[in-house]
């Protein structure tokens, strides 16, 4: 496939969503274990600031503590935890995007504290960083980064959410020029109550999409009650509400009617952190699920003695390590993308954009993947808890209401699986993703009864082989689906959620496999990797194909369908392994580590 | 509370500098005590795969210490750890802190405390620092020997055990004033250090030995700019060779056992029947 994949396009080998037509590990990815010294310190120093400072006031922070909040985002601003994606030039420090997200999976423990910092750090700082002028950056930016100055992003509004460029919010220059005037309100604001910089998008001229910078002391801005919600009850959420507010005319970030810009970039870095703004917390639900496993006793033997306990810890590891190995996967394709630019150039933002921009595929898988698998592991891990998971003082019990939100925001999981059938299609119309050429060797190949051969012989070599049908298999389903709905397949939602998904499965066991290989080096593989990368192909696979049968059957119809069903019939072959076997392999790593077992530090 | 100024004798030792304190301070490198520790079966050693390791914590104590007391006197803190190269992660832990450089011993063979004391004074002479400070212990096999072995190698002045008045959460502990007291000439260190009945404070000359407690700090992290500044700082190796330091250990590890498992208590039917055993099984009242 890879040969086709180059042929289509020589030399461009580092193009994003080009993992689905290139084959498994024909390229190194970034991992765990090639962090750098460096990046393990940030690590052990970010970890070490959320289980001392963070995680010990769990309580308090839950019962909506703002000051508590504000004084730990201070001294996470001493630690420099603020400072990652800030230039050196402006207060920051200017760093990687692996690091980045390290970070960001180390204050992912507490719900509550993840999306109070990421907030900060994320959508609340990044459009000034990316998109605010000399003078807004040397404003704001250093007072952002120690932790002095707290930022909120306002986009959603009350009958605008995933149709962001819906925002009826208005702004409007005053009659002597000098000011914009605000007028209209937001919803879901989080940071809302301590802020004090407000990155606020708003309508002006009726149309012109444009963001702003509220300060929160502006006349005429308000912010409302704060929200009740399900989970993470600590982060403050609340409505803005503007009536005639005065911002001074050089408070507009970036151009008038680029608003879209902004908002856009800022939700795909969002998404890239998403991946990792899960991680922190399926770790230590697992660590915590395993714990209580080992203690409880039932039948006078501890649960975790049960298969059935087992196999849901195994599954909850599996996941782990999936997420873990396509996120930092996805990280370092990006900081590939930028390596070797000058971090101080004057076009260093708009390469971090346009490089971010590039992964935008793999960002809608960490976003949708991620949360997904958060969502199962925490589930799972009420079940081991039993009737203590349903009470509020065991952690999981806040885990499992914390973690719903992650499937909710940062677009909803719908729109990220549009997002990744539909930018598959729309790089296809551009041409900088093969689709139909490749789509056209998978066609001759299954007519020939040619499948693909492991470029491995080892004890992934299945795996790989699966991951490589599950691309032909979502590959071939596009296509059909393109050519029977062309224009109108936008409108068939289920069927490109049907293939985005598949395309998911594919990434992640393409990111386990290579991940497994190339940690083991010239060595053995690691067994309890190996056996995590063998559960996820066979759930996977079975998965996989029933849905893409699905997508077909909703395309097309009678004897057409049947050729095609048909078609794809040999891409499903495999193999699989008694489940019990593979469990035990990897619990045996889960205990002797006491959790997870592959993480960096 | 007794507060005794007790001096301790030290041999004449020129200070180098008149207000700036240099400060050797030690990280060793040890388990980290959240790992599960298993005995080998032939009680050769501890099984070492999957450990994960850390600065000793009385160590990182000991680097806080000199970090503060160099903020208020100026001066410099010099890190030293003995061990094969992966020590210098302790190291660059140390100097992200805030240490100013490093000196790695490298050495992979047994060590007993009388090889590491030998070969911290080697360093000490060659670094001429006004003070030494080292964790009174090291959790790995907890011997609270080499402070004490260094001070006499060295024929200094010793402090052990160096804790302080303030808790932990006091104002003076969150202002990072440092517990130790150099004099006002430079020549002299204040300390104050648990003893059984409450607090005693010693006063040495310097330069002087000092071993930390648990209560005299709580260490700083290392920030994200402390790490990326540490990458820059200096890492000074050393063997054994170039010291001149005979290390062949005078003690030898036997065997490493685990202690015995605890039995499970018993329940008593009344206090009568406690009483009894207290007196005729346990013989204890």
């Amino acid at each position: 496939m890879a040969a086709v994949f180059e042929q289509a396009r020589p030399g461009e080998a580092s193009v994003g969503g080009a993992f689905l037509f290139k084959d498994v590990g024909s390229v190194r990815i970034v991992t765990p274990e090639v962090f750098t010294e460096e990046q393990r310190l940030y690590l052990k120093t970010a970890l070490q600031f959320s289980e001392e400072q963070v995680l010990p006031r769990a309580e308090r922070i839950e019962a909506k503590d703002d000051a508590l909040l504000k004084e730990l985002l201070r001294r996470a601003g001493e630690l420099g935890l603020l400072m990652v994606d800030i230039p050196e030039a402006h207060g920051g420090l200017g760093l990687d995007k692996t690091t980045s997200l390290l970070i960001a999976e180390a204050m992912s423990q507490l719900g509550s504290w993840s999306v109070t910092f990421g907030a900060h750090t994320g959508i609340g700082t990044l459009p000034i960083v990316w998109f605010g002028d000399e003078a807004q950056k040397r404003k704001y930016l250093p007072k952002l980064a120690t932790g002095e100055l707290i930022a909120a992003y306002a986009l959603t509004e009350q009958g605008s959410g995933s149709d962001a460029l819906g925002a009826r919010t208005k702004a409007e220059l005053s009659e002597d020029g000098k000011e914009w005037v605000l007028n209209g309100s937001k919803l879901y604001i989080t940071n809302a109550a301590f802020a004090d910089v407000f990155v606020v998008f708003a309508k002006v001229d009726g149309d012109k999409f444009t963001g702003f910078i509220v300060e929160r002391d502006t006349p005429g801005f308000t912010v409302g009650p704060e929200e009740h919600k399900m989970g993470i009850r600590g982060s403050s959420t609340c409505p803005l509400y503007f009536e005639d507010a005065r911002i001074p005319r050089e408070n507009l970030l970036g151009e008038v009617g680029r608003g879209h810009k902004i908002a856009f970039n800022i939700l795909n870095y969002g998404r890239l952190k998403l991946g990792a703004g899960v991680l922190g917390g399926m770790k230590l639900s697992l660590r915590n699920a395993l714990h209580f496993a080992q203690e409880r006793k039932q039948f006078g033997t501890p649960i975790s003695r049960f298969p059935l306990i087992r196999e849901k810890l195994a599954r909850m590891a599996t996941l782990v390590y999936a997420v873990e190995s396509m996120t930092y996967r996805t990280a370092g394709l990006v900081d590939a993308a930028l390596a070797g630019a000058d971090r101080s150039a004057e076009d260093y933002d708009a390469k971090v954009i346009a490089a971010i921009e590039e992964y935008a595929i793999e960002s809608s898988i960490m976003k949708v993947y991620g949360s997904e698998a958060l969502g199962f592991l925490v589930d799972d891990a009420v079940q081991i808890h039993g009737g203590a998971g349903y009470i509020e003082e065991y952690p999981v019990e806040r885990a499992y209401r914390d973690a719903r939100i992650n499937r909710i925001f940062e677009g909803t999981n719908e729109i990220n699986r549009m997002l990744i059938a539909g930018m598959l299609l729309k790089r296809t119309m551009k041409g900088t993703l093969p689709l139909f050429e490749v789509a056209q060797a998978v066609d001759e190949d299954l007519v020939a009864g040619r499948l693909p051969k492991a470029r491995v012989e080892d004890e992934l070599a299945a795996e790989e082989q699966a991951a490589e049908n599950l691309k032909r298999l979502a590959i071939y389903t596009l296509k059909v689906a393109a050519e029977t709905f062309g224009a109108e397949l936008e409108q068939r939602q289920v069927v490109l959620a049907t293939v985005a998904d598949v395309v998911m499965d594919a990434y992640a066991l393409d990111s386990m496999v290579t991940r497994t290989r190339q940690a083991a080096g010239e060595g053995r593989l690691d067994e309890a990797r190996v056996a995590m990368a063998r559960l996820c192909a066979m759930e996977a696979n079975a998965r996989s194909f029933e849905r893409a049968r699905r997508a077909l059957c909703a395309t097309v119809r009678g004897e057409v369908l049947k050729g095609h069903l048909e078609k794809v019939a040999p891409l499903e072959l495999f193999t699989p392994y008694d489940p019990s076997e593979l469990r035990e392999t990897v619990l045996a790593a889960v205990e002797k580590a006491g959790g997870y077992p592959f993480s960096a530090v | 509370m007794v507060d005794v100024p007790v001096s301790c004798r030290s041999r004449e030792y020129p200070l180098f500098k008149e207000k700036d304190v240099k400060i050797l301070v030690t990280a060793k490198r040890v388990e980290d005590p959240e790992s599960k520790i298993k005995v080998k079966p032939d009680g050769s050693d501890i099984v070492r795969e999957g450990l994960k390791y850390k600065i000793n914590p009385f160590d990182e104590i000991g680097v806080e210490e000199g970090l503060r007391l160099v903020a208020k006197h100026g001066g410099e803190v010099v890190v030293v750890s003995i061990g094969g190269k992966e020590v210098q992660e302790q190291l660059r832990h140390a100097l992200a802190m805030g240490a100013q450089r490093a000196v790695w011993v490298n050495h992979t063979g047994a060590l007993d405390q009388m090889g590491v004391a030998g070969l911290l004074q080697k360093v000490v002479e060659k670094e001429k620092p006004d003070l030494v400070v080292l964790g009174k212990q090291s959790i790995d096999d907890d011997q609270n020997q080499v402070g004490q072995y260094l001070a006499e190698y060295l024929g200094w002045g010793q402090a052990t055990f160096a804790s302080k008045v303030e808790s932990l959460e006091s104002e003076q502990e969150k202002s990072k004033t440092p517990a130790l007291q150099v004099g006002a000439d430079g020549k002299t260190v204040q300390v104050v250090r648990e003893v059984d009945n409450g607090l005693a404070t010693l006063e040495c000359q310097l330069p002087a030995v000092v071993t930390t407690d648990l209560r005299l700090n709580l260490p700083r992290y290392a920030s994200l700019p402390g790490i990326m500044k540490a990458k820059s700082k200096p890492i000074e190796e050393l063997t054994p060779e170039k010291l001149g330091v005979d290390v062949t250990p005078k003690v030898q590890v036997v065997k490493l056992a685990s202690p015995p498992e605890r039995k499970a208590g018993i329940k008593v039917p009344d206090v009568a029947t406690l009483v009894d055993k207290l007196r005729n099984e346990a013989k204890v009242v």
